[in-house]
């Protein structure tokens, strides 16, 4: 530890820590525009300028000049810095004055405007008056995507964007070209970004030169009702903040958590907005004897759901959940279907070999997201994950950028963003790998903390259970599993996925899985089938069964239900969401559900009530209380229940016969993957866009 | 009783005292107009009437900035933007007053950076049906259109004490 003088306050710190770090930890506020806590450090702001004694004697850039860099004095006293003298002060305003030179000053019209880091710090670091008569300085605006509207005036230079790129995202996108007054960010050659995190710039940019184009002067910050929430469109629950004005949400932006998304949230979850306002289901449907959905009342659906329940006998009835299901919803109809003592139910992904009687450890992600860091060594089974958790391969890459890393690849071949060996395609290279033919296993076995990342990809297929314990098996034979490391972890996809497996929404004694229930009723062994926002399965496969849809969106389940229960989306909701590495957080209501759609959790209690098998509660704290009881680990918001590792060394016992087939990622379009986001404009542009890329990438090879 | 009590009593002192009261107030210009007709002269100040304003060239001044609608202290402005179709300019696409709440404090003509919004000359517009009081943006840029000349005198007029 190196002593320092800060403002004179002494403090002890790190001596490869920045002078600005030592500076906020003393508790002197420095401003900055270039610096940036997750990025490298450029130093091309000047705006960090601070006096040092025992240093150069002028103004030091503090995010650039570490604290070991100083000089103690003669006698041994610690080197001194201040940011609040006159010399600081007049080298900001400096500072200052030369970087609103070339800025054109349009807050009116910059959507910036009100959260912009530059009107923030002008106001409190700047002169009033600018001192410059001349012309200023003119950029043409560069098209970077359908996501990130450009205004290249307004640029200042920072580089943060480029940073990003280059670093965090891994796609070297973006990059700055000339030198002196002719600097330009730019793709180059003018093409639309490639990463699926480029929203993330917008956040980072210090200025209004990146701005949003979705929500292009949409609304001003001020405006915004701020409400804190949890991300649906994966299952690493990234937390976030949604934003609305009115009954509208009008954006969507990260929310800092270390654990989870550190700041970072994928495109999807940004820009699915517009998703939440087209295509909702706003009143109940029934379908007619014409075969056409009609209008009814909420009374008339019920109605209509109850004669043809009470006339089919319980196994002749199912439920498949859907991805984006809450775990109150599920434990609502759970219980409903208990009561009416339907075995056939899930809300697993067809096929899925994921089962909760193999203890918690067995399907969760036991390594945690913020536990990648502490892995030197990773093998990823059967997930793509770019287009499955985009954030959790941020967090991979920054752990392999910190070097003595090695990643390996099962499954189709993908663009990780950072080096890794292809391994092969399916189960008979984890066989191989598991006999040590492959060299990739003497890299598991010495690594201190290996990672078997297992995807939906590997599990959610007629083998599932014998790969999932093929890869338990593996992960016990290279070290991977034990008390203070447990380094096999599953990846899901759905929001919903740890949650329904958490509470037990899984087939009962004699109940058919996902699969199982689209192929019964298709032959018919089904006549009443309810679906909890289930799109992803086989609709058309259904058969003539009674098909109750419970969701938000017109999307393929409420085509084919002869039923539609119009309910709340995940901003128009308090619920439960269990992330992949089994965190409990809660989603926050930011907005009501349109016309007459309501929570879906009160439609199932409602239904029940008409089904003469009433629910044990009239409100969501009923629920919860009922829910808490029966699982307490749901009722530890923003904690992970720990597992034992002897789940995963059981799981390695199951064993089972693997098929050949290679392991294919379950996602093929990663902006269209829910309901929300097929019904979202800006996601259906990005899709085109990223099917462009894969398609002109084809016909070059 | 005092013999200056019985003087004043005598001569009617208070009496002529008022007549000349009232006589000199006979003889002074009158302070009432004849209103319909007749109209006091008003400050370039003067709040009255909201306008929108537009160039000369005929393009809409107000940029979207809703700065006024921030300032508004009575929360009768509503402002929705977004890029205008044909260039992708930051336009509103609704810029509503409710007259009924504004309280004519001037703020939002003090925000406006492009002077877009401004409480004109006009002081006749009362209505008959409260929702005729509220405006939008058709009747505020036609407001505009009626009441330009006016607007820009004033403000010309009161510019070199800005």
């Amino acid at each position: 530890m190196a002593k320092i003088k800060i403002d004179g306050i002494e403090l002890d710190v790190a001596p490869e820590s920045t002078l600005l770090q030592a500076c906020e930890m003393a508790g002197a506020e420095v401003p900055r525009f270039c610096f940036h806590e997750r990025l490298s450090i450029a130093g091309n702001c000047r705006m960090c300028l601070v006096e040092v004694k025992g240093g150069p004697p002028k103004p030091q850039a503090s995010c650039a000049m570490a604290v070991r860099d100083l000089r103690p004095g003669p006698n041994g006293e610690a080197p001194e810095v201040f940011t609040k003298t006159p010399m600081v002060k007049k080298a900001r305003e400096g500072v200052m004055e030369f970087l609103l030179i070339n800025h054109p000053l349009d807050c009116p019209i910059c959507d910036q405007g009100g959260e912009c880091d530059l009107q923030d710090q002008a106001m409190a670091y700047g002169v009033d008056t600018s001192r410059y008569a001349e012309n200023k300085r003119a950029v043409e605006d560069k098209y970077i995507g359908p996501l990130v509207k450009t205004s290249m005036n307004r640029c200042i230079q920072c580089t943060r964007c480029v940073r990003f790129t280059n670093e965090v995202a891994g796609v070297g996108d973006l990059g700055l070209i000339s030198r002196g007054e002719d600097v330009e960010i730019t793709t180059y050659l003018e093409t639309a970004m490639r990463s699926e995190l480029q929203g993330n710039v917008v956040d980072l940019c210090p200025v209004g030169a990146l701005t949003s184009r979705p929500y292009e002067f949409t609304a001003r910050p001020w405006e915004l009702t701020k409400t804190e929430s949890v991300d649906v469109m994966d299952a690493l629950g990234s937390n976030i903040r949604v934003d609305s004005r009115g009954r509208e949400v009008l954006r969507i932006l990260p929310r800092l958590n270390e654990a989870v998304n550190e700041e970072w949230i994928s495109d999807k979850t940004r820009h699915v907005v517009d998703g939440l306002r087209t295509q909702r289901l706003d009143r109940p449907y029934l379908r007619g004897a014409d075969g056409r959905l009609k209008p009814v009342s909420w009374a008339e659906a019920f109605g209509a759901i109850a004669a043809k329940v009470k006339a089919t006998a319980p196994n002749r009835m199912a439920a498949i959940a859907g991805d984006l299901a809450s775990v109150e919803e599920l434990y609502a109809l759970k219980t409903l279907a208990t009561a009416l003592g339907i075995a056939s139910i899930d809300g697993r992904p067809a096929l899925s070999g994921l089962d909760p009687k193999f203890g918690r450890g067995s399907y969760l992600f036991n390594a945690t997201i913020e536990g990648v860091e502490a892995a030197d060594a990773v093998l990823i089974v059967g997930a793509d994950l770019r287009k499955d958790a985009p954030i959790l391969n941020a967090r991979i890459r920054k752990r392999w950028r910190q070097g003595g890393f090695k990643a390996a690849v099962i499954g189709t071949p993908v663009d990780l963003t950072y080096d890794h060996v292809h391994l092969g395609v399916g189960p008979d290279t984890l066989e191989a790998l598991a006999r040590g033919e492959l060299a990739f296993a003497e890299v598991l076995k010495a690594a201190k903390r290996p990672l078997i990342l297992v995807g939906q990809g590997a599990v959610a297929r007629a083998d599932g259970l014998a790969v999932l314990s093929a890869a338990a098996r593996l992960a016990r034979d290279v070290g991977a599993v034990s008390d203070e490391w447990n380094g096999f972890s599953v990846l899901h996809n759905g929001a919903s996925a740890v949650g329904a497996l958490d509470i037990g929404f899984v087939p009962g004694e004699g109940g058919l899985g996902t699969a199982g229930i689209v192929a019964a009723a298709g032959r018919g062994d089904l006549d009443v089938v309810v679906l909890l926002g289930a799109d992803e399965i086989d609709t058309a496969a259904l058969g003539s069964a009674f098909v109750v849809y419970l969701g938000t969106h017109g999307d393929a389940g409420a085509h084919r239900a002869d039923v539609i229960l119009p309910g709340a989306a995940y901003t128009e909701k308090s619920g439960t969401f269990v992330n992949t590495e089994g965190r409990v957080q809660l989603a926050n209501r930011a907005a009501f559900p349109p016309g007459e759609a309501r929570e879906d959790w009160a439609i199932l209690r409602a239904l029940s009530a008409v089904l003469g098998k009433t629910l044990p509660f009239d409100s969501l704290a009923g629920l919860r209380a009922k829910l808490y009881a029966a699982y307490p680990h749901l009722a530890r918001i923003d904690t992970i229940a720990p597992t034992s590792a002897g789940d995963v060394i059981a799981l390695a016992d199951v064993g089972g016969a693997m098929d050949r087939a290679g392991f294919v990622g379950p996602i093929q379009d990663f902006y269209l993957t829910n309901p929300i986001a097929r019904a979202s404009a800006v996601m259906a542009e990005c899709s085109a866009l990223a099917r462009a890329r894969t398609t002109a990438a084809a016909a070059a090879e | 009783m005092t013999l200056d009590q019985a003087a004043r009593a005598l001569f009617l002192k208070e009496f002529v005292q008022a007549f000349v009261l009232s006589m000199r107030y006979f003889f002074k210009p009158k302070a009432t107009i004849n209103y319909p007709f007749e109209k006091n002269p008003i400050s370039p100040r003067f709040r009255g009437e909201h306008a929108l304003r537009r160039y000369p060239n005929g393009e809409e001044r107000c940029i979207a900035c809703k700065l006024c609608e921030a300032i508004c202290p009575a929360q009768a402005i509503t402002i929705e933007a977004g890029p205008r179709r044909n260039d992708g300019t930051r336009r509103t696409t609704r810029y509503d007053i409710d007259m009924t709440k504004c309280i004519y404090c001037g703020f939002c003509q003090e925000a406006c950076p492009v002077d877009a919004i401004v409480e004109g000359p006009n002081f006749e517009f009362a209505t008959e049906t409260r929702e005729e009081l509220y405006y939008d943006k058709d009747k505020l840029l036609a407001n505009g259109a009626r009441w330009e000349r006016e607007i820009a005198r004033s403000i010309e007029m009161d510019a070199p004490y800005r």
